[in-house]
């Protein structure tokens, strides 16, 4: 009998699963014709008409059946011509077909295993030409509902598959210079194999690999192009822009300078678009977490993540506020489980580089949070300071930044946290006197002179505050003191300004800003609760639960004049200190919308 | 079952020179990393680990950087099933064309259909899939069923076992051990003698004293051992 030709056949199933059976023997002993039709079979992808594509289905199944036969050497272009194909370029019959012949694949012999699982891995992302063609998102849902399905059911047969699909999905994950689309839908599979039923088995190895690829594109921002500015305005400003919508109430001929404007000349750039985009993916992951009741976990993974790759990165930009967002969903558990492991790096730690890292970025989160209680912020602070006491107790050297820069970073981040929370804190009388206890005048009138070392900014915001609120027990500013920057300064933190380091700093993704926003706590809120005369408790505390930060009103203006200084050194990051502080002065403060409560 | 073993093996690991604090802890790390791997020096899968530490010292080695060597013993449990072993596993998957099964929690096991004896005919009886033997028909293999089979090959890297249904005797357990008695005294007792007699000399359990000490002699026990089976 001769062998049949594909085009013309008319077989039952049952026949044709014999000839290809026959066919694949045939193959090792020599006889290649059917076997070689067969592989032109799978290797048909475009235009196919109906016809075409039941003879697909049918063959595909037809090899389903025959598994047991197919040897990974004699049939290697029949292998490679099936794992080749992408289940984006065919309808759902095929699909179903090729996944079935996936799972018949890799459950009948160990060989084929990897090469199955790598070809499901690819089917993550579509082929290039997929996103030029925009298709509906229906063809999304179809392909990678049956990838997930196949892999739940390799796992089913063979149980240590997840140990090769960890390996597998973390390696073959793009590269930070692939597109943003790419990247984007990688990553929502991981999310989805971290979600799903092998969870437990391949999702901390899915975060972990989520949080690298963070801080690689948040690395590949540069610092400059965040405070690089070309314009007389000072950068300060733009947290005093606070509105509720993007750009309502904008005067139009001040629309450069505002946040808002920074955040769109920022983020055209290809990193800070794709990293914004993975950012919101993860929030909404963690959202589902914590719907689902599951953010404990996931929490505790991140935290190991953060300790080992955010931490130690060199000023990371937004990562960091994954931890932010993840906290806020779940201020009673992961809110205070940041903190304390913070805290507990800067205390215990080893690294000095890390400590101050760290206390930096507690300093900076006990500031912002706007969902933690007061209470535990004052109990965190009480712990850096009883270190620095005990750091500085027996000691009666002088001033020396290099030496002591983890004491230093530790009385900055005092201050730091103080200049947002000491209304707050002493609105509460228990607070209050904690705060007393905690003896902090001695410890920055002590001869190692951290007043004179810490950023002068945030030392002249402090003292003013302290003044304001009429503090008996917190230092005093001299009448001929005056905090420009000195020499020692400049030195604090080291060459890499790990001094002037506040990771929670207002976010410039513009996606990301939406979710961080409710639970942020903006500067111009601070400044508005000085601002308002005869501030009771109440409005002390209304002015941080207003959503948006409040502008300066129109009417403030004078009295607000005296306080500018301080007031914008606080809200961000400082430029580069080859400024001098105090420097140039707003000509004109910009007004906006009528504050909802004055 | 077939195909287990235990042994004791002498073995050092070497620990990196900050895990000094939690000893114990990176031990069992390390010991950890041996799980579910075919492993050449013992001969075997290794399922399960109990060490005893001989001594709180440890030598330390030099090298790129400084390791310290802890002594231990340790027995182990391994896995080590030889061709036509008779195993047994959870069916997990049924097709016309095969039977998957998983031995031990860990091993995905395949009977192909030329391996499966014509007793056995694949069914679908109430939506469910079932492989029912044409000559007794409540001898069934079924999903969440264990079945008995012997063992055609292993492939070590991946922990695959490709099994057989031909032997007379093997199939769904349930079935067997309710009426294997009958259905031997049913068949030929001369039939019954020979495969007996194969089996028997094929496997048996043994404990195995392993001494890791150098490679050399880790590969003359391996060869030893070779030669007894």
């Amino acid at each position: 009998m001769g062998v049949p030709d594909m085009d013309e056949l008319s077989f039952t199933d049952s026949q044709l699963h014999y000839y290809v059976k026959d066919a694949l023997k045939s193959a090792i002993q020599g006889d290649c014709d059917f076997y070689n039709q067969l592989v032109a079979v799978m290797h048909r992808k475009e235009r196919l008409s109906a016809a075409d594509v039941a003879l697909l289905v049918t063959c595909l199944k037809a090899l389903t059946g025959a598994v047991s036969c197919i040897d990974i050497s004699h049939h290697k272009s029949l292998l490679a011509a099936i794992l080749r194909m992408s289940l984006w370029d065919y309808g759902t019959d095929v699909m179903d077909a090729l996944t079935d012949a996936l799972e018949s694949l890799a459950s009948s012999n160990g060989e084929h295993v990897n090469l199955c699982l790598e070809m499901l891995v690819s089917n993550f992302v579509p082929p290039s030409a997929y996103f030029e063609k925009h298709r509906g998102p229906s063809k999304k849902s179809e392909v990678l509902d049956r990838v997930h399905s196949t892999l739940i059911d390799i796992a089913n047969v063979v149980p240590l598959s997840p140990m090769i699909l960890e390996k597998l999905v973390r390696d073959k994950m793009p590269h930070v210079y692939v597109k943003e689309q790419p990247i984007v839908m990688y990553v929502e599979s991981m999310l989805r194999l971290e979600s799903g039923a092998m969870g437990e088995l391949v999702g901390s190895m899915a975060l972990i690999v989520l949080m690298d690829k963070l801080i690689e594109l948040d690395v590949e921002i540069a610092w400059k192009d965040i405070l690089e500015d070309d314009f007389q305005k000072d950068v300060f400003d733009f947290e005093l822009e606070d509105l509720a919508g993007p750009a309502d109430n904008f005067n139009q001929e001040n629309k450069d300078y505002t946040r808002e404007a920074s955040m769109q000349r920022f983020c055209t750039g290809n990193h800070a678009e794709k990293l914004d985009s993975l950012m919101v993916l993860t929030f909404e992951h963690l959202q589902c977490c914590y719907e689902t009741g599951r953010l404990v976990q996931v929490f505790e993974i991140l935290l190991q993540s953060f300790r080992i790759t955010v931490l130690t990165a060199y000023k990371s930009k937004f990562a960091q506020f994954v931890m932010f967002y993840a906290c806020s969903l779940d201020p009673e558990n992961c809110g205070k489980l940041f903190a304390d492991a913070l805290a507990d790096i800067f205390v215990n730690g080893v690294h000095p580089e890390w400590r101050m890292s760290a206390v930096a970025y507690l300093a900076s989160y006990l500031a912002r949070a706007k969902f933690l209680p007061i209470p535990l912020i004052a109990t965190m602070l009480e712990r850096v300071v009883d270190w620095c006491s005990k750091y500085c107790k027996n000691r009666g050297s002088d001033i020396n930044p290099k030496a002591h820069k983890v004491f230093y970073a530790g009385c900055q981040a005092t201050m730091y946290v103080l200049c947002f929370r000491m209304k707050q804190m002493l609105a509460l009388p228990r607070l209050k006197s904690q705060l007393k206890l905690m003896q902090i005048d001695d410890i920055l009138g002590h001869p190692l002179k951290p007043l004179q070392v810490c950023l002068p900014s945030i030392v002249d915001e402090f003292l003013r505050q302290v003044k304001e609120n009429r503090v008996c027990f917190l230092p005093e500013r001299l009448a001929d003191q005056d905090f420009l920057e000195s020499e020692h300064s400049t030195v604090f933190g080291g060459i890499e300004k790990q001094g002037m380091f506040f990771p929670f700093d207002p976010i410039l993704l513009a996606n990301c800003d939406r979710y961080i926003r409710p639970n942020y706590v903006y500067w111009s809120m601070v400044r508005s609760s000085y601002d308002e005369e005869g501030t009771s408790d109440e409005d002390v505390a209304d002015a941080y639960d207003r959503e948006d930060g409040m502008s300066i009103p129109d009417e403030e203006e004078s009295d607000a004049d005296e306080f500018i200084p301080g007031f914008e050194k606080m809200s961000i990051t400082p430029r580069d200190s080859s400024h001098r502080f105090g420097g140039r002065m707003p000509s004109k403060i910009r007004p906006s919308m009528s504050p909802e409560s004055l | 079952m077939a195909g287990l073993e235990e042994c004791e093996a002498n073995l050092i690991v070497y620990l990196h020179p900050s895990k000094e604090n939690c000893a114990r802890d990176a031990i069992l790390s390390e010991l950890s990393t041996l799980l579910f791997t075919y492993n050449e020096t013992v001969g075997g899968v290794v399922l399960a680990y109990d060490p005893s530490i001989l001594s709180n010292l440890a030598k330390i080695v030099p090298g790129t950087f400084p390791c310290f060597g802890v002594q231990l013993k340790a027995k182990l449990l391994l896995f080590n099933p030889k061709p036509d072993m008779v195993l047994e596993g959870e069916v997990v998957k049924l097709t016309p064309n095969s039977i998957h099964a998983v031995v031990l929690g860990f091993s995905s096991a395949v009977i192909a259909d030329d391996d499966i004896r014509d007793e056995f005919k694949y069914k679908i009886k109430g939506g469910e899939e079932v492989y029912v033997s044409r000559t007794h028909r409540k001898h069934k293999i079924k999903v969440g069923t264990i079945v008995r089979f012997s063992m055609k090959s292993f492939d070590e890297e991946i922990l695959h076992i490709s099994g057989s249904l031909l032997a007379p005797h093997i199939g769904g357990v349930r079935w067997l051990d309710k009426n294997l008695e009958e259905w031997s005294r049913a068949d030929s007792t001369a039939t019954k003698r020979n495969t007996g007699d194969r089996k028997l000399e094929n496997y048996t359990l043994t404990t195995y004293e392993t001494s890791v000490k150098s490679d050399e002699q880790i590969e003359k026990s391996k060869k030893k051992r070779r030669q007894h089976t």
